[in-house]
């Protein structure tokens, strides 16, 4: 059934607004979008001179999916640096391909859209957002 | 009626309500059957060979091109097949755009599908063609009282959308017609939402070019159709070069052939094409008064239900008149995805996004909107999947 992404824990860190919102003053910012669907999210981040983030915000014009997307990447690098971004990365791409790994965390929650092909990119885009503000 | 209409589509079994036929028409089996035939017993290349597959299958796709001709009321020789409908405006914004000069205008709309605007841009980047615009009406329909305005003797073509494919809304062609007939311009109708809903009258129209693709007209994909008028055919120079669209070739020059093989090279779509005619046939024969009369009545439930549903923001015309089931909305704190795959579990089939009019989205201050689309198959059992589906949506997601 297609409506199973949209489970208890997709619902709840979509309606998570812990770090929804743009930050004032960010050191970093970078937008992206979905030309297939119009979808935007812009990422900010307030990172400290060691590349610890301070703080995050996120912006998303987005569906459910990539709200929560969002949230979850937002609450795997608060207070953490560029290695946590890159293994969020790498434990969503696993989830994205149906590979089941204690190492996926939070982002365990995304298993049933892997089944969704057209759906993936609604998921990928906040940390799409994010990598060039984790690569500067 | 639709029941026997509706049993020709094998694709349609029970439990799926397909309202994503603006998107791509499912195909009844007069043209499967008749891609089927072909590829089973004439599948050749067209024009060049002389065994008998490649004979079969050269009048077969010469007869397709009858069969179209025949369904829009013009000569066959007039009918170019393209790969789709973006690629026959592309051709128009390629070949027509090369007789244009700079500082010429072409007259577009606000509600355009991209096919029908990014091509117009590319021709304004490399020849310096100017783009003018009509604006959008709060109903999502062509406001045509700036007809007078935007247009003058520097504007060679208006090429408008007949049918929006996000708000349903059907132009007045007569006005556009008679408005560009004044200055001298040409115009170019995408009928690419229009042609799924009843017969077309080229002729009688009055307009320039039209432009349509198969999988909208029950027919397969990858075939399109550009009908132009037989002058400017002859007067265009051809889009892409390379086989089947030449005269003579020789190694620094070569000479074209006459249209329409001018703007067909290389090998064309002939299964498709051949699915197209018989799609075409199909179309001629179906009782069409029965079928809008169908279609209305769906399309009111549509908008009944929708503007009963709350936060529901129909973009389009709420009324029937110059409209077809062609219904866009937005679901205040949904997005139009999570409609549509929710909507899916519940054996709908939807579009949600922008639908490629992004500007026309942008106007309403909207990124996307959910779409119904309802075709001549179209039944009540639809409409109640569609109403039971959106109850479901809306308790996931609200």
């Amino acid at each position: 059934m297609s409506d199973a992404i949209y489970h208890d824990a997709i619902l709840a860190l979509a309606k998570d607004r812990r770090h929804a919102g743009r930050l004032d003053a960010p050191t970093h910012s970078h937008t992206s979008d979905n030309p297939l669907c119009g979808d935007r999210v812009t990422i900010d981040v307030d990172r400290a001179a060691d590349g610890t983030v301070r703080r995050i915000g996120h912006f998303v014009r987005g569906c459910v999916l990539c709200q929560a997307a969002a949230a979850a990447l937002a609450a795997s690098v608060e207070g953490q640096g560029a290695t946590a971004f890159a293994a969020a990365e790498t434990a969503l791409a696993r989830v994205l391909a149906g590979e089941n790994s204690p190492e996926n965390g939070i982002w365990a929650a995304f298993s049933p859209v892997a089944r969704h092909t057209s759906r993936l990119d609604c998921v990928r885009l906040p940390l799409v957002a994010a990598k060039p503000v984790f690569e500067a | 009626m639709t029941n026997a209409l509706r049993s020709q589509f094998p694709i349609l079994t029970p439990g799926l309500a397909y309202l994503d036929s603006a998107a791509t028409a499912q195909m009844p089996l007069a043209v499967l059957d008749a891609v089927r035939s072909f590829e089973t017993t004439s599948r050749a290349n067209v024009k060049r060979g002389v065994h008998r597959l490649a004979e079969a299958a050269t009048d077969a796709y010469a007869a397709a091109r009858r069969d179209v001709a025949a369904y829009l009321g013009v000569p066959a020789s007039e009918i170019v097949f393209t790969s789709g409908c973006t690629a026959a405006l592309n051709l128009v914004a390629h070949s027509f755009g090369a007789l244009m000069k700079p500082g010429d205008a072409v007259l577009l709309s606000g509600l355009e599908h991209h096919s029908n605007l990014v091509p117009w841009q590319m021709l304004t980047a490399r020849s310096g063609i100017e783009l003018r615009f009509l604006d959008v009406d709060a109903d999502g329909r062509i406001d045509l009282s700036g007809l007078e305005s935007k247009l003058d003797a520097r504007v060679k073509l208006v090429s408008l959308a007949h049918v929006s494919n996000v708000t349903g809304a059907v132009l007045d062609v007569a006005a556009v017609v008679a408005a560009a007939s004044e200055v001298g311009a040409r115009v170019l109708l995408d009928g690419a939402q229009r042609a799924p809903h009843g017969p077309l009258d080229l002729k009688a129209l009055g307009v320039d070019f039209y432009a349509f693709g198969g999988h909208k007209v029950f027919a397969p994909h990858g075939v399109g159709v550009l009908w132009a008028r037989a002058e400017l055919l002859d007067a265009m120079p051809p889009f892409l070069g390379g086989g089947e669209m030449i005269a003579q070739v020789e190694l620094t020059h070569s000479t074209w052939a006459a249209a329409p093989a001018k703007f067909e090279a290389g090998t064309p779509p002939i299964g498709a094409a051949i699915g197209l005619g018989a799609a075409c046939r199909w179309l001629g024969a179906l009782p069409w008064a029965d079928i809008a009369a169908n279609e209305q009545h769906l399309c009111q439930r549509l908008l009944d239900g929708l503007g009963a549903t709350p936060g529901v923001r129909v973009l389009g015309p709420q009324s029937l008149q110059a409209r077809v089931p062609v219904v866009s909305f937005a679901l205040e704190g949904a997005h139009p995805h999570d409609i549509c795959q929710i909507m899916d579990s519940a054996g709908v089939a939807l579009r949600g996004g922008h639908h490629c009019a992004q500007p026309l989205h942008k106007r309403f201050d909207l990124a996307g909107t959910t779409r119904a689309s309802l075709a001549l198959y179209s039944d009540d059992s639809d409409i109640d999947a569609f109403f039971a589906g959106l109850a479901k949506a809306r308790k996931i997601l609200l």
